[in-house]
């Protein structure tokens, strides 16, 4: 990695933008057994993030802040668990998060053409969102379903024994 | 007690000591990196990252890593078996696989505990060879300069940031190989609520965190005919700066400094510890002030510039409580422009204002915007004491052999009461003596405030000045200063007065003293070298200091008068907390 720029957290509000939003985020971590200790609260530091995600649909910059202040941890702290996991993201994914499987048994039968076939119709490149915010393009590291390799998540749904030619089909049934 | 063997030694040592530390007591060294333990101040950092440590015991499948395997009842442990000297050595050399090579150039030759380690290791030859991290240089910042190709991840500087300092700017950031430490967002440090104390380049063991250099800058200066030069040194540079020639720690070599930099070309040589004084009057000025109306209480201290920065980010509601007073610093950048210059006959703008600090924060308190006056730096650049020792060197003195020499006057004469600014508890000490002679009317014999001196990190006394019992707190080391703020905020603690500095310790310290790597009894040697240097002072009391008095009476009128005001006070700036 030469270039870090791209890494700082966007100056999106949404905790100002969506109060219904951050109020759900704050009812959820008000309900945890919290202390005034940071080292307590550490531990649920993860959860909280999780739950963040979930309402927001990414952490930028402002969500993490608010995340820290609640749990009295340092932001450089959350920052260093968003990066850790790559559960996490800092930008917005598209309504359809597509994650292809490059684990073992999928990139043995053939996962990397999958991604460039979807890369090719959407126009886009891994960790990336299309421009009308419809999908975002990822890889993942096995599913557990290694007997239907190579395998291919859409939000919830696992389609599996993908093909190239499959790709045209799994796009379509994402409907709005 | 847990009784075990070391290299076939037997040794009994107390219940959770560590194999590291077991070692130690049979006097055998066993080598580490990653690991640091500050013993004066309660802090040990062992996250076992680096493997250098790792030892065979008997019995046990794997190597042990003898920094955080605490003892156990029986155990057999061998530091030097074959097997955990190539494991040691492979580690080493992965390490380095990974770390430029460029050891020639870099700011830490010679005071790298990697590149030590490779000398002591006779490590000779790099085996692995693959891809090198490379990140930009974070040179955002006017005191801290981080180059993050030479991170070995050790995270000693996050314990100094999070767990000693509770600043909270640094975290390990990124997986596998990317990771590295950096402030969240990769932000460049400005832009962080980062107090540039200078405690993680203190930690770094290696280059990966620095100062930034101003040496070339000084040089440009004193080699410009139409600028007239003048220098002050910071009371704890004097305790210190013997340490980078070899001489003993605790020596205190004001003399030899003086005609050092005199030697260098300065056109004036002139002591901080002058401008400490001044300080002090208009700091106790404010302080019974503020003491006998019952307002504004406790009133803190503000000399220290990473302190400060501290209060503004992290306890804006507080804002009001530090003394207006600025820094001995600034005080002495604004003097010697506005006072001094004036009695040379020279335009401020012609006269070049260098100071030789124990600090690296002071680096950007000179650069303040409120330290300012129609473009004009009140002072100029700063050089911290391993950046002087730097450029003596370079000048080819030889320091060991100089005599000594007296500070020009008049910015140069100062009193005990000053120089022990660079220890914590020093601030207060200072203000403590002439508070007293103010409110009692007379010289005070008993000036020696034991109850605030010494290491710790928060101390707490009830001192009777001249009849008046004064709570008082001393604290450093910003992790303290929190908790006591806590208190405060909470009202569980009532105080007048409190004098709080950054860097554990006080200045003696300080982010640009000489590295110590770990070794805390440098520490208490400079601390008595500054006390031992208060007592041999002829006067010890900054309002008795004759330079301060004329001062006073050819130019500043009274203690908090409007012009003191206008050069000497300053305010505060509410900041964001990350």
């Amino acid at each position: 990695m030469s270039c870090t720029c791209d890494k700082m957290p966007g100056n999106d509000n949404l905790i100002e933008a969506y109060p219904e939003k951050r109020a759900e985020l704050e009812a959820y971590i008000n309900s945890l057994p919290l202390s005034d200790s940071p080292d307590r609260n550490r531990g649920f530091l993860i959860q909280s993030l999780h739950k963040a995600q979930g309402v927001f649909g990414y952490l930028p910059g402002c969500v993490q802040l608010y995340v820290a202040d609640k749990l009295k941890l340092h932001l450089s702290e959350v920052y260093g668990v968003i990066s850790f996991y790559s559960f996490f993201t800092e930008k917005p994914m598209g309504r359809y998060k597509i994650n292809v499987c490059t684990g073992t048994a999928c990139f043995v039968k053939g996962a990397n053409k999958i991604v460039d076939e979807f890369k090719r119709f959407l126009n886009i490149q891994e960790g990336e969102t299309t421009s009308d915010g419809k999908f975002s393009l990822g890889a993942l590291r096995c599913v557990g379903a290694c007997s239907l390799a190579p395998v291919v998540m859409v939000n919830e749904r696992v389609y599996g024994n993908v093909t190239a030619k499959l790709v045209p089909e799994i796009l379509n049934d994402c409907a709005e | 007690m847990v009784n075990l063997k070391i290299n076939d030694m037997p040794v009994s040592v107390d219940d959770g000591v560590t194999i590291l530390e077991a070692a130690q007591k049979l006097g055998i060294k066993i080598p580490t990196l990653c690991h640091i333990k500050l013993d004066c101040f309660h802090v040990e950092h062992r996250c076992g990252s680096c493997r250098i440590c790792v030892v065979e015991v008997a019995g046990r499948p794997n190597l042990a890593p003898a920094c955080c395997t605490p003892v156990l009842e029986g155990m057999d442990v061998k530091t030097n078996t074959l097997r955990a000297i190539n494991a040691r050595r492979t580690m080493l050399d992965l390490l380095l696989s990974d770390h430029p090579k460029d050891c020639l150039t870099c700011a830490k030759n010679l005071d790298c505990q990697l590149q030590k380690l490779a000398q002591e290791m006779n490590l000779h030859q790099v085996l692995y060879k693959g891809e090198q991290s490379t990140y930009n240089k974070d040179l955002s910042s006017q005191a801290i300069a981080r180059d993050l190709d030479k991170c070995i991840m050790c995270r000693r500087c996050e314990t100094a940031c999070n767990v000693v300092q509770t600043v909270g700017v640094l975290s390990g950031v990124d997986r596998g190989f990317e990771a590295v430490v950096a402030p969240a967002g990769y932000k460049p440090l400005n832009q962080t609520q980062c107090v540039f104390c200078g405690q993680c380049v203190l930690a770094c063991p290696v280059g990966a965190l620095t100062e930034v250099s101003y040496k070339y800058d000084v040089w440009k200066a004193l080699n410009d005919e139409t600028k007239t030069v003048v220098v002050q040194t910071a009371p704890a540079v004097r305790a210190a700066l013997g340490e980078e020639f070899g001489i003993a720690p605790g020596s205190i070599t004001t003399g030899k400094m003086v005609t050092a930099l005199r030697m260098m070309g300065f056109d004036k040589v002139f002591d901080t510890d002058f401008a400490a004084d001044l300080t002090i009057m208009e700091e106790t000025t404010e302080l019974i002030g503020r003491v006998k109306e019952g307002k504004n209480l406790p009133i803190l201290t503000s000399c220290c510039p990473g302190w400060v920065k501290f209060l503004e980010h992290q306890f804006p509601d507080l804002i009001y409580m530090p003394s207006t007073a600025k820094s001995p610093q600034q005080m002495f950048g604004a003097i010697a422009k506005n006072y001094y210059a004036q009695k040379l006959g020279i335009k401020p703008e012609d006269m070049v204002v260098v100071s030789v600090m124990p600090c690296l924060a002071k680096k950007y308190e000179a650069a303040r915007e409120e330290f300012s006056h129609n473009g004009n730096r009140d002072v100029d650049i700063v050089i911290s004491t391993r950046e002087l020792a730097d450029m003596i060197k370079e000048a080819g003195i030889i320091f060991n052999n100089l005599e000594d020499s007296k500070y020009d006057d008049p910015l140069g004469e100062s009193t005990g009461a000053a120089v022990i600014f660079g220890a914590t508890g020093g601030v207060l000490e200072a203000a403590l003596r002439t508070a007293a002679d103010w409110i009692a009317g007379t010289d005070v014999q008993e000036i020696d405030f034991e109850a605030v001196r010494g290491l710790e990190g928060i101390k707490e006394a009830t001192v009777n000045v001249a009849g008046l019992e004064l709570k008082a707190a001393v604290c450093s080391g910003l992790g303290n200063a929190r908790k006591l703020l806590e208190r405060i905020k909470n009202g569980e603690a009532q105080y007048h007065a409190i004098e709080i500095m950054a860097c554990p310790g006080g200045c003696l310290n300080g982010g640009g003293q000489p590295y110590y790597d770990g070794d805390t009894t440098i520490l208490e040697k400079r601390k008595e070298a500054l006390y031992r240097d208060d007592k041999d002072q002829k006067i010890r009391k900054s309002h008795l200091n004759p330079s301060i008095q004329k001062l006073y009476k050819e130019f500043l009128g009274e203690p908090g008068s409007h012009l003191a005001h206008e050069l000497l006070h300053t305010k505060y700036t509410p900041r964001k907390n990350w």
